[in-house]
């Protein structure tokens, strides 16, 4: 009944569709196998894309092609640049989504794709023969051949909700968990643990009262994810944004003695970063609010999600708790918030591809390696899609590298170091922000999936040229033209920036803090009409590069010395145990990891520099 | 992890007092590197292999020392780097300034084998040593985790562990503002800010000078001599001092009033402090007398208490003793004088008095007798075995130089928060920072540390 396919995925979400479409782009013939086909590409939990350090990574995996910033412009009610008042290395766009119309527009994407198929049914496990996957096997007792799999199950190997008391098995709320796969992989010698998220309560947006909350406007003129220049809204929709208070938290309390958390039904690890209200209010018991985002669910919906107050207490609690907010009075509940467990593998159990060291051709995307968010998932599913194809074609293999994309810093964590709680990107897990802008991630990407060969690259790469070209051609006139003290004079004392008293070139001005420039081409008329020639974002490019230069190359020049290290390649399947030169610790923990390079390992915990001196010797060269 | 092919320097002759030292700098462009220390000179335009005299400059314009250098161009030298080696006179004092120079000018203190190591790597080297090159290593790695070890006792790794806390809760309080700029949390003030940065290199910059053996090289361990009247206090210090006259050295920089001498032993300086005699409190002047002799004993590393063994019993000793207040990290040293007076010595009864064997000793100042024990029990406790001695020195240059760079950018950083970068960019120098201090701790501050900070002080999370 089923061809041999080159990959299946098994899993629709973010990662699961990011990993269909990049094998597919590649050439690769793709089966998707999800349970149901009507909720591929779900907004799980909140229905917004991007944010700090989210949004970097939505910008590389538009410009590696794939589809997620297309979605995320496509269905976006709303559109802000975090950060701007930082450094350009913190500018990060995000964007709320039309949940529906988000996973709408990936379904057709998707569906529109000749190389990807679709079946609609649970897989009960993968068929591997001599250490090497051969397919998957379906909950009716099919069997679908492919070389290459990538699990992406999400949060739904063995699956419990728990709300309050009650708790039932499920992957998301009014859906089946998946069961067998768990058991298959612990039997093939995987070892796996258990962590826990959730999600809050979805309430009737006709029965809030906005008036008494602040409104959170959009930005003036919608930015976007995709480098591709995709349509955008011309209006957008207000979040706003109101708070608990000490009545809320009374309300909270009187559920605590039911709440799974607290009672220890709940035994995964949840994200710090996320923690349900009930959570808040226990461990920073001082504070006497927290900050609540009302954000509307689409366009044609009333239904809204109520960001800060995840929770697992009794429904009747939160429904109590809800009414006590500010504007919240008369709210009416469409389903309450829940915390779900789930079964996830230690991802040190990987490979850099992400596919798995014990069993060939078979990858894991997403939260099944603990990871948490859309963008990671989508990221991961990705880069397993496109290994999975190079693999079966005899190619090498695409590694991103931590100096090259935050998708890299992410992959490269999650296989050396593992994670104990649900991982989520931070700029602060990046060494080399500077260079992992959102506005660069095209220059840095774009090329190396052309040269894979990914579909649709081509409008792609002529606008990188383009952008390149334009920005070259303004930092060229920023150091051949100059303005004088009559031009800019005014300007500089407004910003507080010492007065010229003869004519200098603008590149000397542009280089001062404070000074931007925009404000230089207000008083230099040359400067106006050259950059209205320019796309805006080689502007922005040239901006950066000019006045950020120093920060810049001293990045650079600590990624060149990493480098060096990172060349030196390691034997595969080596046994440092008869290395006895090395650490105890060390020799274990190489062993185990299997690093490709010197730099792999020298960021191994447990590895230190001394047994990076006796790898380079062992090396010799 | 250092780069491949930096440029790397260390002392390549054992320390200790002796006609000349050497230094020796590798990598690449390091001629060029280290010509301006010479000023005048124009190291790069002479021909290598050549023996050149010159004169070797601090960075505030001072003289250090008169040498002789000479370069070696990669491949034909050592390493198969370029090499460059600096005969200096063979001074601790001389070489750990030097050394000082070259670090803050951002070369780097060679690691364990390290010069071996590149010389392999340049295929100076056949592979049937690499195995010999790994033990090297190894054992060198093992010796120097003992003498680190050794070193971090008396506080100073307490001191390192507040650092890297207070260094982590700083970054984190930065990276507060870069992450979680969204979130309803209070950020920190920019003047506060800076003052916790001032802080921290304030912290830095005592530590810096509080390195046991980077203040005997360069200003001698304090030794304050103490005892009762008559205890035999100068005898003792003129016999200390006679022996060593011709090691007597004038070290500049640091004060010296009348009554201190410096003598030298194995290589490590001891500055000696004479007292006015303890006695128990008659009228006001001898209580002031009494009152600096104790502040000179707290300022000091090494108190060496003489009592006369012919008029002081154990008990009596006991009772003195108890009177001088000691810090944790001061040496104590119990010299019983006048030995040529006893018949019966109770050895034992002082030794249990004094704290132990490696804490007393008899003498016989007068006779000059039992003198150069008291420089071997000075010696035990704060000099350098013999086997360990370039590792310590080794050590220290290292600690000082993860030290001085993580101060260096601190400073940037303040820099920084006083001129309104974003605070994206003051985060790199606040990693530089860590990454430096990272090289003393052994352990990395990685971004769990700083997230896990984060994440138990303030309330993160929609």
């Amino acid at each position: 009944m089923f061809p041999e396919y080159d990959l299946i995925v098994v899993g629709g979400g973010h990662a699961g569709c990011e990993a269909a479409v990049a094998a597919a782009n590649l050439g690769s013939k793709v089966m998707l196998v999800t349970m149901n086909m009507q909720v591929i590409a779900q907004m799980s939990c909140n229905p917004a894309m991007g944010g700090v350090a989210k949004g970097q990574i939505v910008r590389e995996i538009d410009a590696l092609g794939g589809y997620t910033g297309i979605v995320s412009d496509y269905s976006m009610v709303q559109f802000r640049m975090l950060n701007l008042s930082k450094g350009p290395a913190m500018w990060s766009p995000r964007t709320q989504n039309d949940r529906m119309m988000f996973a709408a527009k990936w379904r057709q994407l998707a569906e529109e794709h000749p190389n990807v198929d679709f079946w609609q049914e649970m897989v009960k496990g993968i068929v591997v023969k001599d250490g090497r996957v051969k397919g998957v096997r379906t909950g009716m007792g099919l069997e679908i051949p492919a070389k290459s799999v990538v699990l992406t199950n999400g949060t739904f190997l063995n699956g419990i909700i728990h709300i309050g008391e009650k708790q039932f098995g499920g992957g998301r709320a009014g859906e089946k968990a998946a069961t067998g796969i768990t058991e298959q992989l612990h039997e093939l010698g995987f070892r796996s643990g258990r962590m826990k998220t959730g999600t809050p309560p979805r309430i009737d947006g006709r029965t809030l009262d906005y008036s008494k909350m602040e409104a959170q406007f959009g930005d003036e003129g919608a930015g976007r994810f995709s480098f591709i220049k995709t349509d955008l809204p011309e209006q957008q929709l207000q979040c706003h944004i109101t708070y608990t208070n000490p009545d809320v938290h009374e309300q909270l309390k009187t559920g605590f003695d039911r709440s799974p958390m607290f009672n220890g039904r709940i035994r995964g690890i949840g994200p710090r970063y996320c923690p349900s209200i009930e959570d808040k209010i226990d461990r920073f018991s001082q504070r006497d609010r927290h900050q609540i985002f009302v954000e509307p669910e689409g366009w044609n919906t009333c239904e809204i999600y109520v960001n800060g107050f995840s929770s697992s207490l009794p429904e009747d609690v939160q429904y109590k708790a809800l009414r006590k907010i500010t504007g919240f009075e008369n709210a009416k509940m469409f389903r309450p918030g829940y915390a779900i467990e789930y079964d996830f593998f230690p991802p040190t159990q990987l490979k850099l591809t992400l596919e798995t060291r014990l069993v060939e051709n078979l990858y894991f995307a997403g939260q099944i390696n603990g990871t948490t968010g859309y963008e990671e998932a989508a990221c991961q599913g990705m880069m397993a899609g496109i290994n999975a194809h190079l693999k079966i074609n005899e190619q090498e293999p695409f590694i991103l590298k931590r100096s090259e994309a935050y998708i890299g810093v992410l992959i490269d964590d999650l296989v050396n170091k593992g994670t104990d709680e649900p991982y989520r990107m931070f700029t602060s897990r990046a060494e080399y922000r500077i260079l992992l802008r959102q506005d660069n991630a095209d220059l840095r990407l774009s090329p190396l999936a052309a040269k894979l060969g990914m579909r649709g690259m081509e409008e792609r790469m002529d606008r990188v040229e383009l952008k390149k070209t334009e920005m070259e051609e303004i930092i060229r006139f920023f150091k051949k033209e100059s303005i004088s003290p009559e031009q800019v004079n005014i300007m500089l004392e407004e910003k507080n920036s010492s007065t010229l008293s003869q004519k200098v070139k603008l590149h000397s001005v542009i280089t001062r803090p404070h000074i931007s420039l925009k404000n230089l081409a207000s008083c230099h008329q040359g400067l106006q009409d050259f950059i209205k020639k320019c796309d805006p974002e080689s502007v922005q490019l040239a901006e950066i590069k000019m006045k950020y230069e120093g920060y810049i190359a001293r990045e650079q020049d600590q990624v060149d010395k990493m480098e060096r290290l990172e060349k030196v390649k390691l034997p595969q399947k080596f046994d440092y145990q008869s290395v006895k030169a090395l650490s105890a610790e060390a020799r274990e923990k190489l062993n185990s990891v299997q690093p490709m390079t010197i730099g792999q390992a020298s960021r191994i915990s447990g590895v230190t520099p001394a047994d990076i001196s006796v790898l380079l010797v062992h090396q010799g060269r | 992890m250092s780069g491949l092919n930096d440029i790397i320097v260390a002392r390549s002759t054992p320390p200790g007092k002796s006609a000349l030292a050497v230094i020796r700098l590798s990598g690449p462009a390091c001629i060029e590197k280290v010509s301006p220390f010479f000023p005048g000179l124009d190291l790069e335009n002479k021909p290598a292999r050549f023996a050149h005299f010159g004169k070797i400059f601090g960075k505030n314009g001072e003289l250090i020392d008169e040498v002789v250098v000479l370069c070696f161009l990669g491949p034909r030298s050592f390493t198969g780097e370029d090499v460059v080696e600096i005969s200096c006179h063979g001074s601790d004092f001389v070489v750990q300034r030097i050394l000082e120079e070259f670090l803050s000018a951002g070369i780097r203190m060679a690691g364990p084998g390290e010069f071996t190591m590149r010389a392999f790597m340049n295929g100076k080297m056949d592979l049937a040593r690499a195995e010999a090159v790994i033990d090297l290593i190894d054992s060198e790695n093992r010796a120097q985790h003992l003498l680190a070890m050794d070193q971090m006792r008396g506080g100073f790794s307490k001191k390192i562990a507040d650092l890297r806390e207070q260094l982590i809760h700083f970054a984190s309080l930065i990276e507060l503002e870069l992450d979680f700029g969204e979130e309803d949390v209070e950020f920190a003030e920019r003047d506060d800010l800076k003052n916790t940065v001032s802080e921290i290199n304030g912290f830095i910059l005592r530590l810096m000078d509080s390195f046991r053996m980077g203040n005997a090289l360069r200003k001698g361990v304090s030794t304050v001599i103490a005892g009762r009247p008559n205890a035999g206090k100068s005898t003792l210090l003129n016999a200390l001092v006679e022996e060593d006259r011709a090691l007597v050295s004038d070290i500049e920089g640091t004060t010296r009033d009348t009554i201190e001498e410096v003598i030298t032993i194995e290589g490590v300086a001891f500055r000696l402090i004479d007292t006015a005699g303890i006695r128990d409190a008659g009228d006001v002047i001898e209580e002031m007398g009494i009152k600096k002799t104790m502040e000179k004993i707290a300022s000091s590393a090494i108190l060496l208490f003489i009592f006369d063994l012919s008029r002081t019993s154990p008990d009596q000793l006991k009772a003195d003793l108890e009177k001088i207040e000691l810090s944790e990290e001061m040496v104590r040293l119990v010299v019983g004088n006048k030995s040529d007076l006893v018949d019966q010595l109770e050895v034992k009864e002082y030794q249990k008095v004094a704290g132990g064997v490696n804490h007393f000793v008899s003498i016989s100042a007068i006779n000059n007798n039992g003198v150069e024990e008291v420089k071997k029990l000075l010696s035990r406790h704060f000099g350098i075995s013999d086997k360990n001695k370039s590792d310590i020195i080794l050590h220290n240059s290292r600690h000082f130089s993860a030290l001085y760079n993580t101060s260096a950018s601190l400073e940037k950083v303040l820099e920084g928060l006083s001129g309104n970068m974003p605070a994206d960019l003051v985060a790199m120098d606040i990693r530089h920072a860590i990454h430096s201090l990272n090289e003393i701790l052994g352990e990395g501050i990685s971004s769990e540390d700083l997230l896990g900070s984060i994440f138990s002080r303030f309330c993160i999370g929609k």
